[in-house]
């Protein structure tokens, strides 16, 4: 029987997860924005993820807000320790939020322009900040004794996390670009079928490189799958869902090569879930590190939201799932468009 | 600066800056909600066309609300940690409520609302409408029951030793009816009704004065004067009911909103007036005994005032005086506007009363106003303490945060969010100047 707090452990993870596979997308499109330059074409990319990128923004809030209420250590000690690199990316969130909605809505090139560029520069820059941040999340901080920050915004780009930063954007990129693939039809997919096999080579090479480091520089994140072998299968499969992408992107199975994209990103969640497990944050003292039980909430409000979740959360992929459903198929731009 | 104060600032800039989109998310939520049954019942194309315009300006300040709103649940973790850690337990589980319960049903369906009108038959359109509108609602009920704990905790105990003390719930359902939640619940929801109609009417009574799409205008300006009307009205009384309730729960702050000084005296009412803070009184003319009638309905009973309370455990009180008064005084016109709006209407009159008309193009900024007024007077009112009672606000602070690094982002803060303002209004007013669309009063648009 699981605890309440390794339940929590993988409801948060479970979130944060799909924040990745969902917002990943859209923030890859983003990122591949500006390899179009016709007008028409940008905005097939902007209502690829149109009605869909402030749900799948909503995940991340509720990760967050589920990450306050069941660690509310964590929280606290990384939101106010990486103080600057949260605010910047509350300003990537923000200008991406405000690109996709005004872009379209004025005609002058200028206009345009500088939107696309906003929507561009904060798409990349909030995937790299994210990853930046799971890696200082997982190479290590200094803690102080009371669990405070004791860095600075410098500790924070150690080349390890810097190159996670860059290993998330190349995740985000090729998930987006898979995604496009499947959304679009014609021309831009024509670009688009152009960019993949590109971003898979760039994403293999940054995972190689990040897989080296942490098992150089973070060895700790190898000790579980060490001592219990057979989790050695979530490397495997991962590796499998990777390398099945371009199989079938060269088979037009845009659909299937999304899926296995998708399931590449789970994996790679799953495994630093893994390899964290029960800590959330590294110490540089591993004394220090906060775990699932020395920075939970109390077991009776992890009880209380477990029954949230278990209410809500059916509902939400429900109709998740149904929403998707409706906007199936190639993007069209219409009058209500962006 | 210090770190409080700058922290303070912040927190006072984003969410007031938030706080102009979801109450008309909220208010025009509901209104949207109308004027699509209006459409599902008659088959009426102008109701459609009105349905349409107003989903579109509905989007502009829902992607303004995503925004600005991500923003606020960062800010409890980068500037507020302390105060994390103490209530994480307590508030935490109320944030994560509004994700799970909220959040996603509003921007999930939000996209059947905004881009499935060829999608998706008009009743599971309609019902996407119902959805967003609930989930925005959804929205109101578990921020303002997260807040009202910080007014008037209830259903928790505290554990562990200084300095790492923190509240635990004991009793859900005893948080979420603290003694404050549902007053307060109920006067923030009118109050973004308000801001919701009083925005149509705005448009409506402008498009009227210049004689443009006139049938748009009328229908529009008849539904949001039944918002108007009743959202102000009741207002009135959810009012009565928390100033009440503050009374009951926090009677400091209840002395620094109407200035009540003498520690245990009956006391008047200011209609208006001036608070000599270091004096200890009011400049201004007063109505003898009216306060406490209205608290305890007898004149002669007791109101503890200021002077019961040491001056470090007291707020800022001319600047919360001045505040809640200021609501009390808009929502007062808000009234009347109505109530004129709605006798003409009767009367047939209100379309040729042009000096009326022109009263209810600027009263778009009376309910916003009046909202943030209310919400300084009321987080101004519980200072010094960020959770009433048990913890200050310095003492919530982000040990780990200088004052450096927070003039840093409220200084961003500050440039960006008076862009995007700029921006808002330039494209709102472009929506509104373009009008409603003719092609959507062509009924093809659905599919039968």
């Amino acid at each position: 029987m699981i605890d309440l707090q390794t339940t929590w452990f993988l409801l948060v993870g479970t979130l944060l997860a799909g924040y990745a596979v969902l917002d990943g997308f859209d923030l890859g499109v983003g990122a591949l924005h500006l390899l179009v330059k016709k007008d028409e074409h940008r905005r097939v990319l902007l209502n690829s993820i149109g009605p869909v990128w402030d749900g799948n923004e909503v995940w991340l809030v509720t990760g967050g807000g589920a990450l306050f209420a069941a660690f509310p250590v964590v929280y606290a000690t990384v939101f106010s320790g990486f103080y600057l690199a949260m605010i910047l990316v509350l300003f990537a969130l923000i200008f991406r939020a405000v690109a996709i909605e005004f872009r379209s809505k004025q005609e002058m090139p200028w206009w345009r322009g500088l939107w696309d560029v906003s929507f561009s520069l904060a798409s990349i820059g909030a995937s790299f900040l994210f990853g930046v941040a799971f890696g200082n999340v997982i190479g290590g901080i200094p803690l102080d004794g009371a669990g405070e920050f004791s860095g600075t915004l410098l500790t924070l780009l150690n080349p390890y996390a810097l190159l996670t930063g860059v290993t998330t954007v190349a995740l985000f990129t090729m998930h987006g670009a898979i995604y496009l693939a499947l959304k679009t039809e014609g021309e831009v997919q024509a670009l688009v079928r152009g960019w993949i096999n590109r971003a898979i080579i760039f994403f293999v090479i940054c995972y190689g490189t990040t897989t080296m480091a942490t098992l150089l520089y973070v060895p700790h994140m190898g000790e579980t799958i060490k001592r219990q072998p057979w989790f050695f299968v979530v490397v495997l499969l991962t590796m499998l869902a990777i390398a099945n992408v371009p199989r079938e992107i060269h088979r037009r199975r845009e659909g299937r090569a999304f899926v296995s994209s998708s399931l590449a990103v789970l994996g790679l969640f799953a495994l630093v879930g893994i390899g964290m497990y029960p800590d959330l944050v590294t110490a540089t003292d591993p004394a220090r590190n906060l775990t699932i039980y020395n920075a939970s909430s109390s077991p009776k409000t992890l009880a209380i939201m477990l029954t949230m979740a278990l209410i809500g959360i059916p509902l939400v992929l429900a109709y998740t799932v149904g929403i998707y459903w409706v906007f199936r198929g190639k993007v069209k731009l219409g009058p209500m468009s962006y | 600066m210090d770190v409080e104060i700058l922290s303070r600032l912040q927190f006072a800039l984003t969410i007031a800056f938030h706080y102009i989109y979801p109450p008309l998310s909220i208010g025009l939520g509901l209104l949207l909600v109308l004027m699509e049954a209006i459409y599902l019942r008659t088959r009426d194309p102008l109701w459609q066309q009105i349905t349409r315009f107003w989903v579109r300006i509905f989007g502009l300040t829902f992607a303004m609300g995503v925004a600005t709103g991500i923003v606020m649940e960062f800010e409890f973790g980068t500037n507020w940690a302390a105060y994390s850690r103490f209530v994480g337990d307590v508030f935490g589980s109320a944030l994560a409520a509004e994700g799970i319960f909220a959040f996603f049903l509003e921007s999930g369906f939000l996209a059947l609302l905004l881009f499935g009108w060829d999608r998706v038959g008009p009743r599971v359109h309609f019902l996407s409408t119902v959805m967003v509108c609930l989930g925005a609602h959804f929205s109101a009920i578990w921020i303002v029951v997260a807040n009202s704990w910080m007014q008037t905790p209830a259903g928790y105990h505290l554990v562990g030793t200084p300095p790492h003390v923190r509240a635990e719930i004991t009793d859900f359902w005893a948080m979420v009816f603290n003694p404050s939640s549902m007053d307060r619940l109920t006067h923030t929801v009118l109050g973004a009704w308000q801001a919701g109609a009083f925005l149509v009417l705005s448009v409506a009574a402008w498009y009227l004065l210049r004689g443009r799409h006139l049938p748009f205008a009328r229908a529009s300006m008849k539904l949001g004067l039944v918002v108007a009307l009743f959202a102000s009205l009741a207002s009135l009384v959810t009012g009565d009911l928390s100033a009440r309730g503050v009374a009951r729960n926090q009677p400091v702050k209840l002395a620094a909103l109407e200035g009540v000084y003498p520690a245990n005296e009956p006391a008047g009412l200011h209609l208006f007036g001036w608070v000599d803070e270091r004096a200890g009184r009011v400049i201004g003319p007063q109505i003898p005994g009216l306060l406490s009638w209205m608290i305890h309905d007898d004149a002669t009973r007791p109101v503890p005032g200021l002077d019961a309370v040491p001056p470090g455990d007291r707020p800022p009180v001319n600047l919360t005086f001045q505040a809640f008064h200021l609501m009390v005084a808009i929502g007062m016109g808000l009234i009347g506007l109505a109530l004129l709006g709605t006798l003409l209407l009767r009367r047939g009159r209100l379309f040729r009363t042009r000096w009326l008309l022109w009263l209810f193009v600027p009263a778009v900024l009376g309910p916003q106003l009046a909202n943030q007024l209310g919400w300084t007077a009321a987080e101004l009112g519980r200072q010094p303490w960020i959770v009433q009672g048990l913890m200050r606000t310095r003492d919530g602070l982000s040990p780990s945060v200088g004052a450096g690094a927070v003039m840093v982002s409220l200084a961003l803060f500050t440039v960006v969010y008076a862009l995007l303002f700029v921006l808002f209004l330039f494209l709102l007013d472009q929506k509104i100047r373009h009008g409603p669309r003719a092609d959507d009063l062509a009924a093809s648009g659905q599919r039968a």
